[in-house]
C-alpha cells in the first residue's frame, strides 16, 4: 500500500470511529464499512482499527475470520454466493453450479483475473422454500434455473 | 493507587461476577444450594464449580484456571441442575437462586465422557512422543473418565505445521483442544494480545495475527501461555540436545549458572510439595550430569544491584544537583527480558527510562567469557555457557544480537527449570535424594539480596538495602532487613522511604523521600505505564517490573501447573532460604568487591563496566509488518 493510501485509510478509520466515541462497539460497523469500500480489510487497516479502538490486532483478525462476509484477502468486486445447504442441493444446486462455472470459465472458490467476480458457496440463506438460491453482493435471487442464473451474472459489471 | 481501566478484553472473557452484597449476612447475601445430598449455603454469585470445590466434591475441568476469567469452552464440567433442560457447565454457572445440583448422574458421566472422546477424536498426537507425557491435564482427564477406546475415531493426520519461529515458545496446534487458556492468558492476564481463537465452528483454532509466525508478532516470550496450556500444544524451545552434545565434547568447557527461582521450584518436577528449595542438591545433579562448573546467578544479581543502584543515584544526582532536564526518572529495572520486550513494543518512547544494566543472566554470560576465561586460562571460544532460568524469555534474550560484549555469544543456551528436570531424569537421578554440594569459585555464593530477585519486589528490596546503606551509612530500618512494603502479591505496590542523616557524599539527598513502585505481570506494567504517560509518576524514582505474575518464581519456564497458592509457596521458600544466608546485602558480597578490584577497578557504571555490563534497547513498536 502506498503511504498516501495508508494515510487516507487511517483518517477514514479515525473519522468513522469518532462517531462511536472510539468505543469498541464501533468494531463491526467499522469493519463492514472498510469491507464495502475496499472489498477486503487489509492487515494495515486491521491494525489501525485495533489502535483506534484500543484493542489487539489479533482480536480484529479473529472477528474478521469469524464472519464469512468479511475478508482479509482481496476478492472480486462482485461476490456470488450460491447456497449449498441440503434443500437447495435437492432443488438443483449442482446444475446451477455447473452452468455458472461453464459460463464464467471460473470454478467456485476462485476469483476472475480481472477481479470482477468471486464465486463462493454459502450455507443456508433461509430461502429453502424458494431454492435454489444465491446472493450476488447484497441481492438475493431465488428459484434459479441455469439460464436465469447465467442471465443474472451477465448483468453484473 | 488510582484504578485505571486498561483492560481491553472482551466482556465474554471476563469473569462474570454478579454483584454480591458487601455484607453476606444481609438478606440475599447468601444462597442455599443442594449438591448431591449435601445442602450448603454459599455467597450469592458463587459458581457451582466453586461451591463443589468448597465442599470437596470433585468436578473435572479443562478450560477453567484459577488465574483466568471464566471460559466455559470445554464443557467437561457439566452437571445436572434441576429444572434446566440441558446439562450446565458448572464453571460458568453462578448461583443466584436456590438450586439442586447433581454432579454424577448417568447422563452427566456419559456426556462428559463423550465430550472427552470428541476432543480426542480431533487431537493429533501420541502421548509417548509428547513433551507433556505424564504431566498432561488432557491425558489425566481421559484416564479419569475411563476412556478406553476412541469412540469417535482418532485423527492422525497433521492439520497445522509446528511453529518453531520463536526462540522461546513453540506452538504445535495439532495438540490444541481450543480451551483458550492461552488466549485468556495473553489477552487478560498479560495484556499482550498475540493469540486469539480464529475461524468459526469446526474450523476454530488458536492463531496469531494474520496467522504469522509467533516470532513476527508482538509476543514478549513470557511463556505464561505455556504454563497454563493443559496439553502439549505449547512448550518452550528446548536446547538440551545441544547441551548434551557440548557436555560429551571433550574440547568444550561447559559452565552453568543457576537462578534462584528454578531452585525453589524444580522439586515440584520430582513430586515434592511446592516451596522446597533444592539449591545444593541441584549443584550435585548438575556436576554429575557433566557440567564443568556451576555458578550462582545471585553473584551477578548482586552486580546488577551495584550497577543499577549506582545508575539510579547518578540519575537522581544529575536531576537534583545538576538540574539536567534530559535525565529520565523514574528509572525502570531491566532484569526481566519479557518486560524489556514489552516496553520495546508498547512504550518505545519510554525506553530511556529503562536501566541500561544488563540482566544478571547476561552479565554472567559476559563475565564467564571474559573475566572467568582469563582467570581459568581457558579460551572463551571453547566455553559453552548455559543459564538455568525460570523463564522462557531468557532464551530470546541470550539470542539478542547485541549480547556479545565478550566477543562471543555471551550466553549460549537458556534452559528452563522443566528442561533441567528432564535432563536430570534422563541422567537417571532422583534430585531430592542427592547429597548437597556448593557452588564453584571464583564467584562462590551470592548474597540473600540476589536470591530474592526471584520474587516480585525482590529487586527493589535488594536495591533499597544497598542504596539506603550507601547513602546513609546505616542499614535499612526494618526488622531483619525485611522490607514488607515491597513483598507480597498485590499487583501494583507503591511505597517510599525518607533518607535522613545522610553521609556527606550524598548530602544533596538529605530529607529526600525515595519513592518506588513494584509491579508484576505485564497487565500491571501497563497500568503503571499509563499512569506515567498521564504524568502522575513525575516524583517516583525507581520502578521494578517483572513480566510474570509473581515475578520470576511464576516464570514461563517453571514447573507446570501454576496458581497463586503454588507461587506463594515458592516465594516463601525463597524468603526463608535468604534469611539463612551469611551475607544479605549485595554490596557486602566479598566476591563482588574482589571482582571489581581485579577486573573493573574503576567501579560500577565506569567505562569498562558500561562496555561489559550494560546494554541498549531496540525501539520495536507494535506494528506488525
Ligand atoms: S497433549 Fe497430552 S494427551 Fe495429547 S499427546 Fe501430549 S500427553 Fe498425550
Ligand atoms: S509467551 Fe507471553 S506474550 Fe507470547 S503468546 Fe505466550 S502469553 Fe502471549
Ligand atoms: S494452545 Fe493450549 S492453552 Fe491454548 S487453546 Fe490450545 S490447548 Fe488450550
Ligand atoms: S471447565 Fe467448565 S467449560 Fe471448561
Amino acid at each position: 500500500m502506498l503511504v498516501l493510501e495508508k494515510n487516507n485509510l487511517t483518517e477514514e478509520i479515525e473519522l468513522f470511529a469518532s462517531q462511536y466515541d472510539f468505543h469498541r462497539t464501533a468494531l463491526m460497523p467499522l469493519l463492514e464499512y472498510i469491507q464495502e469500500k475496499y472489498h477486503h480489510i487489509p492487515d494495515f487497516a486491521q491494525q489501525e482499527v485495533a489502535r483506534v479502538l484500543d484493542i489487539h490486532p489479533v482480536e480484529v483478525y479473529g472477528v474478521i475470520s469469524f464472519y464469512s462476509f468479511l475478508n482479509d484477502q482481496p476478492k472480486g468486486r462482485n461476490i456470488v454466493r450460491l447456497c449449498r445447504t441440503i434443500i437447495c442441493d435437492m432443488a438443483g444446486k449442482c446444475q446451477i453450479e455447473q452452468a455458472i462455472e461453464r459460463e464464467l470459465g471460473l470454478k467456485f472458490g476462485e476469483t476472475s483475473k480481472d477481479q470482477k467476480i468471486t464465486l463462493e458457496f454459502t450455507n443456508c440463506l433461509g430461502m429453502c422454500d424458494q431454492g435454489p438460491a444465491m446472493i450476488v453482493n447484497d441481492r438475493v435471487y431465488t428459484k434459479l434455473d441455469p439460464e436465469k442464473a447465467c442471465a443474472i451474472l451477465k448483468e453484473i459489471k | 493507587m488510582k484504578h485505571l481501566k486498561t483492560s481491553r478484553a472482551p466482556i465474554s472473557q471476563k469473569a462474570y461476577v454478579p454483584s454480591a452484597p458487601e455484607n453476606v449476612d444481609t438478606i440475599g447475601g447468601t444462597v442455599t444450594v443442594q449438591i448431591n445430598s449435601k445442602t450448603m449455603t454459599v455467597p450469592f454469585g458463587t459458581t457451582i464449580l466453586e461451591a463443589c470445590r468448597m465442599s470437596d466434591i470433585y468436578i473435572p475441568t479443562l478450560c477453567a484456571h484459577e488465574d483466568l476469567g471464566i471460559g466455559g469452552h470445554c464443557r467437561l464440567c457439566l452437571v445436572d441442575v434441576e429444572g434446566m433442560r440441558t446439562l450446565q457447565a458448572s464453571c460458568a454457572f453462578p448461583i443466584t437462586a436456590p438450586l439442586k445440583v447433581k454432579t454424577s448422574t448417568i447422563a452427566v458421566r456419559k456426556a462428559r465422557k463423550h465430550i472427552m472422546e470428541l476432543l480426542l477424536s480431533e487431537h493429533v498426537g501420541e502421548c509417548y512422543a509428547c513433551v507433556k507425557n505424564g504431566n498432561c491435564e488432557l491425558q489425566d482427564l481421559a484416564k479419569e473418565m475411563g476412556v478406553d477406546s476412541y469412540m469417535f475415531g482418532h485423527d492422525n493426520v497433521s492439520k497445522y505445521p509446528v511453529d518453531r519461529s520463536s526462540y522461546s515458545v513453540i506452538r504445535d496446534m495439532d495438540k490444541c483442544v481450543n480451551c483458550r487458556r492461552c488466549v485468556r492468558t495473553c489477552i487478560d492476564l498479560q495484556e499482550v494480545g498475540c493469540l486469539e481463537a480464529i475461524g468459526r465452528g469446526a474450523e476454530t483454532h488458536i492463531d496469531t495475527f494474520m496467522a504469522k509466525p509467533l516470532a513476527e508478532v508482538v509476543c514478549i516470550n513470557c511463556g505464561q501461555c505455556i504454563n497454563r496450556c493443559p496439553t502439549g500444544a505449547l512448550y518452550a524451545n528446548d536446547p538440551s540436545d545441544e547441551i548434551w552434545r557440548a557436555i560429551e565434547d571433550p574440547t568444550k568447557h561447559v559452565v552453568i549458572q543457576t537462578a534462584p527461582s528454578p531452585r525453589a521450584a524444580i522439586g515440584e518436577e520430582f513430586g515434592l510439595e511446592p516451596g522446597i528449595s533444592l539449591t545444593k542438591e541441584l549443584n550435585t545433579a548438575i556436576k554429575r550430569i557433566g557440567f564443568d562448573k556451576v555458578f550462582d546467578t545471585n553473584f551477578t544479581a548482586d552486580l546488577t544491584i551495584m550497577e543499577e543502584g549506582t545508575e539510579l543515584l547518578t540519575r537522581i544526582k544529575k536531576a537534583v544537583v545538576d538540574g539536567d532536564e534530559s535525565v529520565k526518572l523514574p528509572q525502570f529495572t531491566s532484569c526481566s527480558p519479557g518486560w524489556v520486550k514489552y516496553i520495546e513494543h508498547f512504550y518505545p518512547e519510554y525506553l530511556d527510562h529503562l536501566s541500561s544494566a544488563k540482566s544478571p543472566q547476561q552479565m554472567f554470560g559476559t563475565i564467564i567469557k571474559t573475566f572467568y576465561a582469563e582467570q581459568a586460562g581457558i579460551d572463551p571460544k571453547d566455553i559453552v555457557s548455559v543459564a538455568l532460568m525460570p523463564c522462557s524469555a531468557k532464551k530470546f534474550e541470550c539470542n539478542r544480537p547485541e549480547m556479545d560484549a565478550s566477543g562471543y555469544k555471551d550466553v549460549d543456551y537458556g534452559l528452563t527449570a522443566r528442561e533441567m528436570a528432564m535432563m536430570i531424569k534422563e541422567a537417571g537421578m532422583k534430585l531430592p535424594s542427592l547429597p548437597k554440594s556448593d557452588f564453584d569459585n571464583p564467584f562462590g555464593l551470592g548474597s540473600g539480596a540476589g536470591l530474592i530477585f526471584g520474587a516480585t519486589g525482590g529487586v527493589m528490596e535488594a536495591a533499597l538495602r544497598t542504596v539506603y546503606e550507601l547513602v546513609t551509612g546505616r542499614e535499612v530500618p526494618f526488622e531483619k532487613l525485611r522490607i514488607e512494603a515491597v513483598r507480597g502479591f498485590e499487583g501494583v505496590k507503591q511505597s517510599s522511604v525518607v533518607l535522613e542523616n545522610v553521609v556527606p557524599d550524598w548530602s544533596f539527598l538529605e530529607g529526600v523521600e525515595l519513592k518506588f513502585i513494584v509491579a508484576h505481570g505485564t497487565a500491571n506494567a501497563k497500568k503503571v505505564m499509563e499512569l506515567l504517560k498521564a504524568g502522575e509518576l513525575y516524583d517516583v524514582h525507581f520502578i521494578e517490573i517483572m513480566a510474570c505474575p509473581g515475578g520470576c518464581l511464576g516464570g514461563g519456564g517453571q514447573p507446570v501447573p501454576t496458581n497463586e497458592k503454588i507461587r506463594k509457596a515458592r516465594a516463601k521458600a525463597i524468603y526463608a532460604e535468604e534469611e539463612t544466608l551469611p551475607v544479605r546485602k549485595s554490596h557486602e558480597n566479598s566476591h563482588v568487591a574482589e571482582f571489581y578490584a581485579k577486573f573493573i577497578p574503576e567501579g560500577p557504571c565506569s567505562h569498562k563496566s558500561h562496555e561489559l555490563l550494560h546494554t541498549h534497547y531496540t525501539k520495536r513498536g507494535k506494528f506488525i509488518l
